[in-house]
This record gives structure tokens, C-alpha cells and sequence, in this order.
């Protein structure tokens, strides 16, 4: 039987699903406007994956995020504004605007940071984990990566050591579909990338991550699980609707494939789900919208208000004290 | 003459050299469809097709590695690493095969292949996707290390380093992809051997020693002070190993005071090695102010873009380092 969800977290998945759809749609104008310098990776399509995922987790969990990682920073409850902060490179974003969108980082919900290196989090999580067992703790660290990671060593290595040392870490496989260009059917031998658990005698599950409930459900299982026996992966199978990252001309894939994606929005059929069971009205929803636009208007003015960093500054956090 | 960019000298190179000899093959993520992280490699899949022009797995370690394995069997791999950042990825199979093969086997392998990877910073890719490592790989006998700063020059060094017999780190400049020069017409075949520094401004009065995106950087200032009369020597070094030692030192003999300018980190960075071939050889007593280096500060590079662009050797850094030289 379904684990029943209460409304309050209903609204939770919900409206942090529309938060982050917005702020990335407004990230993507900001960008075209030319306010943000570098580029960007968006997850609009995903929402649901690391939004499900962290929406589970206590503060005390950590998770690492990827490249494409606002629906996790969102879902572990970090700051609108701050990260609008950090987009903008400024002194008061989570990174002081060292890092950027590819690095939002926010160690006091326990957040240990996005990477730009593919699969560059996972033996950093393995490490996580490590202490967590060391110090006898009942946490889990949650570690994020995309399906093109896989094929990388560290998350061979990792995996392996989690596993024979049966580190609580829960390794959370975004696929969807592509690594840059390039689709998983000429990148690996196998379309379930869950099956890649069994060489490392762990748990392996493979879910539709467009589906937020199911999600939710399985992380509360899969929290219990690897605290009690160790490492699982789980493979939350999604799209990504927009390019790569700003300079993508999306060669490599037909309008009428994303399309279908699209019928197949995360948001939407929450949404629906909502409405179908009498948990929120129309209006409800409605009043979401408006608050979460809101929130993003705040962060934005928030962000632009606010001063960039100095250059007198620049050595401070090349070293600790 | 015909002017193209840097980006399109390099695949004019690698097509060039793909047409002459069949055993050239390309690695890369990305490099096909996508036409690699820069499109630089735009267009070649339909020509040369998936057997020549690989996309690969995320997978740097990997595609090195066979590259090295494929070189010593007969092909001649180019490998395109994304961001130089990720050679990181890609250290174990370059440093410890690729580098080490011909001589820990007396001389029986031959590793011919070419690394290709772009370096540098001000695009606001921030600390995993701007750094300039150059140094890391000049520092292994067994790899040669390239750093063109034009379009002609890229295309002349790039046939000569998939030319060359030994494994060639060829590190390009983001920066410096959209800038155009004159390169002959394809057909008019030139290349520039391994080892050879340019003089690209003649001088007397100072010498800057530079290389890759610093180079039109240098050249700029030093037009400024031809104003003002004093007169910059701007010396490409182009190929980092091997270094063109006489060069330098001829330079650095003729004009007595020596600039040595890159952007990356100057702890540990490469002209610390340009400044003492200058300062331990015939050119010391020559010398009338001591050798200067003015390099990127020893910081990660930051996100922000303002910062970014003040931690690398600015114009006006450069200018003010020329005036101490000359004042001194
Ligand atoms: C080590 C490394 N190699 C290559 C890249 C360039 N790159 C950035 S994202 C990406 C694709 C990653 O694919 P996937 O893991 O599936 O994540 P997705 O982008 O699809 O979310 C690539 C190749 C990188 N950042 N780091
Ligand atoms: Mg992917």
C-alpha cells in the first residue's frame, strides 16, 4: 500500500517544483539580457527528481549537488535569494560569487556544494558518508549525478568502496537520457543504468522521475535502507527539456521527442494529481503561482541590489586560518 | 590572404592531416554532432564520418589511455579533452603511459598522439573550467607542450604536433577561438616545426616574453609605449617544450630587461623555468634590471566577472610592470 502523504507536503513538493521552475525560466531571461556572466545548465523538465529527493531529508543529511542542480539546492530548502545572489556573482550569494550557478554551495542545510566536474561529487559523498558512519551518526549523505556520469571512473571507484565498506549513501542517478549530445544508447551497453548496482552487490532501483509522489515515497524507504545495510542507487529516469547549457543548438534530437516529454511534465501532473484527489482547489494552486512569482521578484531584487565582492577579499578563502 | 579564426585553423589542421593519412583518428565527448564543447571540430563528422570522428563516454581517463594504447600500435589518435581542467582526469594514462612508454621500453613504443584541450580563463566558467595547467605537463620528459596564440600559428603547429612521433599536449585558448588572421589558402600546406619561438614584434629596449592569449595582450601594450618611445620586443614562446632557449636569450641579450608574462598562477607557473633559462645563461651579464615575471595571482579563478578579469595580467598591469623595468 501507498504511504499516505499529508497535504502539508503536497503543498511542499509543489510549490518548491513551481519555485524552481520559475526561477529557472527567469535565470534563462536574465541570461539572454546578458546580466549573468558564464553559462548555465537548467533542469527544467527534472523538477520533480531532486525536488522528491531532498524534500525527505533532515538538514542533518547532506546531499552534492550537479551542474544541474537548482531542484536539489530548492528541494534542501537553500535561500531563493541567495542563489539569485550567486547567479549574479555577488558578495551576498552562497558563494560569495566565487562559485557561480555550476558551484551554489550551502553547508548550514547541508549542502556541500554543486560540481562542474562530472561525477567530481561522487567519492566526495562516499566521504560524507564516511564520517557520518565515523562519528556513529543517523544520517545519510545523498549524492547526485546525471547518466553520463556513470561511465566516469570516480563513480565506478566510489561505488565499490561504499559498498564494501557499506558507507550510508545514497547514490541518486539523474537520467535523462543524454550527456551533453550524446545519448546513453552510445555511451553504455545497457539502457537500465540501475543494473549498474549489481556489480557492486548493492541495491538498485530504477523510477519514473517525473512522478514526485513515488519519488518522495522511495527515498523515505531508501533513507531507512542504506542506513541500515549501505549504499543503493537509484536511477530516476526524466528529460531535460531545454539545451545543455546556453550555447546548444540541440542537433542531436528531434523537436517531436521533446515534445513528448513535454506532455509529460513533472509539475503538470502533480498538479493534476492534486486537484483529482480534492487536496487543493484551483485556486489553491493559483495562489501558489503568485507566491512563488513573488519570491522570485524578491530574490531578483534582492540579487541585483546587492554589492559584488571586492578584489581586497580575493585571498581570504584561499586558505584556512 | 584569406582570414579565419583560431578555432577554424585547428580543424582546418586536424582535417588536413585526417585526409593525408588514413590512421589518424579523433576521440572526444561531444566532438561529432555537437561538433566538441567550442565547435571546433563543427562539420567533420560529415566528412570523415563515425569511424574516424568518435564521440565518446564521459569518460577522460578512458579515451586517453586508448589513445595512448592506439598510438603504440600504429594509429595516430588526437584526443579532445573538453576543458584543459580536465586533464586532471585524464594524468594517470598522459603522465605515466603516454610520457613514459618509449623510454621505460628502451626505445621499442612510440606514442604519436596529440592532446587537444582549451585552457584559460575569462569566460566565467569559474574554478573547474578556466585554469591554465600548463606547467603540470611541462614538468613530464616525454610530453611536448604547445600554446599557439594565432590562427596561423595554431594551424602550423597543430600538423606538426599530429606530425610528430612523440605524445603533444596542444593546449588552446578559449579566448582566442573567435580571433581571426591571415593563414594561407588551404593547399598551401606550411608547418611550423616544434621547439621554434616567434618574435612577433621586433624591439629593443625591453623584451616581453610571453605566450598564448597574453600574446595579442603584450603586443597591444607594447604599441602603446612605441608612442612614447619605448621600444617592446614580444617574444611568442609557442612551443613550451621544447623551449627555444636561444631565442630567449638572444632577445634577452639584445634589450638587457626581461618581461615574462602568462596568465596562469605564478607559484610553480612557467616562467619561473622562461626566467632562469634567461637569468642562468650567457645572457646574465647582459642584463641591466633584474628578470620580472608578471603572472596570474595564486588564486582559483572566481566566478564574478570583474574579479576574474583583475587576477590575470590586466594592460594596464603589464604597462605599469614596463615602467618599472624601464625605470630602473
Ligand atoms: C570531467 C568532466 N568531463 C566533461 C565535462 C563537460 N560536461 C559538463 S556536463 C556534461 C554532460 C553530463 O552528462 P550527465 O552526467 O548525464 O548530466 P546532465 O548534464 O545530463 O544533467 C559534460 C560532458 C565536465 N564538466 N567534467
Ligand atoms: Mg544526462
Amino acid at each position: 500500500m501507498n504511504m499516505i502523504l499529508s497535504k502539508t507536503i503536497h503543498k511542499e513538493l509543489y510549490y518548491k517544483m513551481i519555485l524552481c521552475r520559475k526561477f529557472e525560466e527567469n535565470a534563462a531571461k536574465m541570461f539572454n539580457l546578458g546580466k549573468i556572466h558564464g553559462t548555465t545548465h537548467l533542469c527544467i523538465g527534472e523538477e520533480a527528481t531532486g525536488i522528491g529527493v531532498c524534500s525527505v531529508l533532515a538538514k542533518e543529511d547532506y546531499i552534492l549537488q550537479t551542474h544541474r542542480g537548482h531542484n536539489q539546492s530548492i528541494g534542501k530548502n537553500m535561500s531563493i535569494k541567495r542563489m539569485m545572489a550567486e547567479f549574479l556573482g555577488k558578495a551576498t550569494g552562497y558563494c560569495k560569487g566565487m562559485g557561480g550557478s555550476m558551484h551554489i554551495a550551502d553547508f548550514s542545510v547541508g549542502s556541500l556544494g554543486a560540481n562542474g566536474i562530472v561525477g567530481g561529487g561522487i567519492p566526495i559523498a562516499t566521504g560524507a558518508a564516511f564520517t557520518q558512519r565515523y562519528t556513529k551518526s543517523d544520517s545519510i549523505t545523498v549524492c547526485f549525478f546525471g547518466d553520463g556520469a556513470t561511465n566516469e571512473g570516480a563513480f565506478h571507484e566510489s561505488l565499490n568502496l561504499a559498498s564494501v565498506w557499506k558507507l550510508p549513501v545514497l547514490f541518486v542517478c539523474t537520467n535523462n537520457l543524454y550527456g551533453m549530445s550524446t545519448h546513453i544508447s552510445k555511451s553504455m551497453n545497457i539502457s537500465d543504468i540501475s543494473l549498474r548496482a549489481t556489480s557492486y552487490g548493492i541495491k538498485g532501483i530504477s523510477l519514473d522521475g517525473n512522478d514526485v509522489l513515488s519519488i518522495y515515497r522511495e527515498t523515505v524507504k531508501a533513507k531507512e535502507y542504506v542506513l541500515k545495510n549501505g549504499p543503493m542507487l537509484m536511477v530516476l529516469n526524466t528529460y531535460r527539456w531545454t539545451g545543455h547549457s546556453k550555447s546548444d543548438t540541440q542537433e542531436y534530437r528531434t523537436k517531436k521527442e521533446v515534445d513528448e516529454w513535454k506532455e509529460k511534465c513533472p509539475i503538470k501532473r502533480h498538479g493534476e494529481y492534486l486537484l483529482s484527489h480534492m487536496l487543493f482547489s484551483k485556486e489553491d494552486l493559483e495562489l501558489m503561482h503568485i507566491q512563488a512569482e513573488q519570491e522570485i521578484r524578491d530574490a531578483v531584487t534582492f540579487a541585483e541590489d546587492s554589492p559584488e565582492p571586492c578584489i581586497e577579499n580575493i585571498l581570504d578563502d584561499v586558505y584556512a586560518e | 590572404m584569406r582570414e579565419i579564426t583560431y578555432a577554424q585553423a585547428v580543424r582546418e589542421a586536424m582535417s588536413e592531416e585526417m585526409r593525408r593519412n588514413p590512421n589518424i583518428v579523433f576521440f572526444g565527448e561531444d566532438i561529432g554532432v555537437y561538433g566538441g564543447g567550442f565547435g571546433v571540430s563543427l562539420g567533420m563528422l560529415d566528412e570523415f564520418g563515425e569511424d574516424r570522428i568518435i564521440d565518446t563516454p564521459i569518460s577522460e581517463l578512458a579515451i586517453t589511455g586508448c589513445a595512448a594504447g592506439a598510438a603504440m600500435t600504429g594509429l595516430r589518435p588526437i584526443v579532445e579533452i573538453m576543458f584543459s581542467d580536465f586533464i586532471t582526469l585524464a594524468m594517470e594514462p598522459l603522465v605515466n603511459q603516454a610520457a613514459k612508454n618509449r623510454f621505460q621500453f628502451g626505445g621499442q613504443a612510440s606514442v604519436p598522439m596529440v592532446l587537444r584541450t582549451p585552457g584559460g580563463s575569462g569566460t566565467g566558467g569559474a574554478e573547474q573550467h578556466s585554469q591554465s595547467l600548463e606547467a603540470w605537463v611541462c614538468h613530464v620528459p616525454g610530453l611536448k607542450v604547445v600554446i599557439p596564440s594565432t590562427a596561423y600559428d595554431a594551424k602550423g603547429l597543430l600538423k606538426a604536433a599530429i606530425r610528430d612521433n612523440n605524445p603533444v599536449v596542444f593546449i588552446e585558448q578559449k579566448l582566442l577561438y573567435c580571433t581571426k588572421g591571415v593563414v594561407p589558402e588551404v593547399g598551401d600546406e606550411y608547418l611550423i616545426p616544434l621547439g621554434k619561438a616567434d618574435v612577433k614584434r621586433i624591439g629593443k629596449d625591453i623584451t616581453i616574453i610571453t605566450y598564448g592569449r597574453m600574446v595579442p595582450r603584450c603586443l597591444k601594450v607594447a604599441g602603446q609605449f612605441s608612442k612614447q618611445g619605448i621600444d617592446i620586443e614580444v617574444v611568442d614562446v609557442r612551443t613550451l617544450v621544447p623551449l627555444d632557449k636561444t631565442c630567449l636569450i638572444e632577445s634577452a641579450k639584445k634589450t638587457g630587461k626581461v618581461l615574462v608574462v602568462h596568465e596562469a598562477c605564478q607559484t610553480g607557473g612557467y616562467g619561473g623555468e622562461i626566467a632562469s633559462t634567461v637569468v642562468d645563461s650567457e645572457a646574465f651579464p647582459y642584463l641591466t634590471a633584474p628578470v620580472k615575471r608578471l603572472c596570474g595571482m595564486d588564486v582559483p579563478i572566481p566566478y564574478n566577472r570583474y574579479l576574474e578579469a583583475q587576477i590575470v595580467p590586466t594592460e594596464d598591469k603589464i604597462a605599469e610592470a614596463v615602467m618599472q623595468l624601464q625605470n630602473y
